[in-house]
């Protein structure tokens, strides 16, 4: 059923398929020509688009350690229900960035040295024990999700004893590298423009990552909350754009207030290849969509909150494409435009994170637990038909 | 003393272009001989032309290079004598040297299936040997020399005080980026050369660390902050479910009576 004239993707399973495959051949070509020849990097241009998808991809799994640090650790736990599904876009998110980083990488069999070999002033090296310390904290968090599935009981328990410590570690480990991405481009303020080039960026990048990852979250809700079941009740889907739109104006305010205070306003007022790129996301991404969310009728909408949540991950994926790309060309005279290899690397990989998490959906009690849930004193709430899918621990809703 | 920081001062009057220190460069480094006019993976040298100016381009073996500071690996040192060297079996090839060095200098093996990147080593085994670079030691004007950074430094204002004239009155490479081991003087201004203006005196690495030297804060205050929050809310709902369950009690109670 097509709902509420949510756009369904109808033809996904060959179009994924086929850019997995076109990734895949790329992916092949890469390792076997090397990096020149399948790739427009150079000298001049030594970081292109893969890791902006890199940016993108953590920026967007942020929403694994926002919600569970507003469940678990704030006992907001009428959010419970998309705990879940946050743990799974980030879970898939990571392995995805850690898959471009090794493809990225020169030498991809040398990309365990950073964990033998350190050097603690390096941001990049910070960055590579975040990941992999995190990526393990959160197949940890969703080790839960197999091993329910499996009815293995035991390592659940056990999981289940440390997680406090494993929960406050990982939204550390998150606030670290989702801030420590900015901090990557400190060291070249003579190279990135002054638009995007701040001592601020740290800061810009945790609070801008804080905004995309719950809207991802909504998205998802609002997409596999198809058949009229709600995995998060409109009341709580509205407040989760309340907390979007606080997160777009403490942006806004921040990175204004840099650009003020850096006498960088300057740079606005006449349009440039790079003052178009900055209104593209600045407007899109953090403009608009707060501009939508202030309104209350737009918050409890279906179609207004997908356009809004929509806006605020296209607009944060320029920001990123921005800092990584457009910020360090030299236009007009040194420019970079990826390779096909290259886009055809990133969409495959982005085609199987989204193959990967409808399949695991589809088959693992990720949104099931949105049936498990208490219910909610709304009015929508009793129109709510009977749950399709009741979990084991969803018996309990049933009136005994 | 041979641990001494070493250094080479180019003089940019006595230059005349001859491309000597690059073809020394090359027999050294054994790189095909052609002659290069920019730096690439067989130019560990180039002689750049401004006017009638030729401007020696190589690594700068800066004394806290950027290069070394974000290599995640370690695979750039900084050596007791002045060379910053490479270690190509540690190097993973993130590219981040290229992407942050000030100057522009690190070359990556784009083509190679097992890339690393080439540079400038400023002849870091004829240092230990006792000898001077290739390039030094071939320069037939002395426009290039090497010695001792403290000793260059002073010879070089020997000759700008000594010339007032012909010398603007700065050493480039005395404090540029915290400073490095190729001295620049010069009788135009370094901006009209292709020298980067806004590179500052401050290490590159000092702003990286101004947000790395946060991590330690980061993780004892958040963990005790999250640890604390936890703890509160926790509270607070075993108090409203302990609330809840003797609200009902006292209900139950009620309506057990007859």
């Amino acid at each position: 059923m097509s709902i509420l004239g949510l756009p369904r993707m109808t033809r996904w399973h060959p179009i994924a398929t086929t850019l997995i495959l076109a990734g895949a051949v790329a992916a092949a070509a890469r390792f076997t020509f090397g990096l020149g020849a399948t790739t427009n990097l150079t000298d001049e241009f030594p970081w292109g688009l893969w890791i902006g998808f890199d940016f993108l991809g953590i920026g967007l799994a942020a929403s694994g350690f926002t919600i569970v640090a507003a469940v678990n650790l704030f006992h907001a736990k009428e959010y419970e229900p998309i705990v879940r599904p946050a743990i799974l876009t980030a879970f898939i998110g990571y392995l995805l960035v850690v898959l471009v980083l090794i493809i990225d990488l020169g030498r991809p069999d040398h990309f365990w040295h950073p964990l033998v070999m350190w050097n603690p002033h390096s941001v990049m090296c910070e960055i590579s024990w975040c990941l992999m310390l995190y990526t393990s904290v959160l197949s940890l968090e969703f080790a839960p999700i197999i091993l329910e599935k499996l009815n293995i009981h035991a390592p659940i328990k056990w999981i289940h004893t440390i997680s406090l410590p494993l929960m406050i570690f990982g939204v550390l480990l998150s606030t670290l590298h989702q801030s420590s991405f900015g901090s990557l481009y400190l060291i070249v303020p003579n190279r990135l423009h002054a638009l995007w080039y701040t001592p601020m960026l740290p800061v810009l990048f945790f609070v801008s990552c804080i905004a995309s990852g719950i809207s991802m979250v909504v998205l998802e809700c609002l997409i596999f909350s198809r058949g009229g079941r709600d995995v998060l009740p409109p009341q709580l889907r509205a407040n989760l754009a309340k907390i979007i739109a606080i997160a777009l104006a403490v942006y806004f305010v921040v990175r204004f207030q840099d650009l003020l205070s850096r006498g960088m306003l300057r740079e606005l007022t006449t349009l440039t290849y790079y003052s178009i790129a900055f209104y593209a996301e600045i407007l899109i991404g953090f403009v608009v969509p707060f501009v939508l969310l202030l309104f209350d009728r737009i918050r409890t909408s279906r179609q207004g909150l997908y356009v809004a949540t929509l806006m605020v991950v296209l607009g944060f994926a320029i920001n990123r494409m921005n800092t990584a790309i457009t910020g360090l060309e030299q236009y007009p005279t040194q420019t970079y435009f990826p390779s096909l290899i290259e886009i055809f690397i990133m969409l495959g990989i982005t085609a199987v994170g989204f193959t990967a998490f409808s399949f695991i959906v589809k088959h693992l009690p990720v949104f099931e637990t949105a049936a498990a849930s208490p219910p909610i004193r709304t009015e929508t709430q009793i129109q709510r038909p009977e749950p399709i899918f009741l979990s084991r621990a969803g018996e309990d809703l049933k009136p005994s | 003393m041979m641990n001494q920081k070493k250094a080479m001062l180019i003089d940019l009057t006595l230059c005349v272009g001859c491309n000597a220190c690059q073809g020394a460069c090359k027999a050294e480094n054994k790189l095909p001989p052609e002659e290069e006019k920019y730096l690439s993976l067989t130019a560990y040298t180039a002689l750049s032309k401004y006017n009638d100016l030729y401007i020696r381009r190589m690594c700068q073996h800066c004394d806290v290079p950027t290069c070394v500071s974000v290599c995640p690996v370690g695979a750039l040192t900084k050596t007791e004598a002045g060379p910053v060297a490479y270690d190509g079996e540690k190097c993973i090839g993130c590219r981040y040297c290229l992407q942050a060095c000030p100057f522009h200098v690190p070359k990556y093996e784009w083509s190679s299936t097992k890339p690393r990147i080439q540079k400038c080593k400023f002849c870091a085994s004829r240092l230990a040997k006792g000898l001077q670079p290739a390039c030094a030691e071939a320069c037939p004007t002395g426009a290039t020399k090497f010695g001792d950074r403290e000793e260059l430094l002073a010879e070089a204002t020997h000759r700008i005080n000594s010339e007032p004239a012909k010398f603007v009155p700065k050493i480039y490479g005395k404090e540029d980026v915290g400073g490095t081991s190729m001295l620049y003087i010069s009788p135009v201004p370094f901006e009209q050369l292709g020298f980067d203006s806004r590179l500052g005196k401050i290490p590159m690495p000092m702003l990286t660390m101004s947000a790395l030297s946060k991590v330690p804060n980061v993780l004892s205050v958040g963990g005790v902050l999250l640890g604390g929050i936890w703890w509160i809310t926790n509270r607070r709902s075993e108090v409203q479910a302990f609330e809840a369950s003797q609200n009902k009690d006292r209900s139950d109670r009620h309506e057990d009576k007859p």
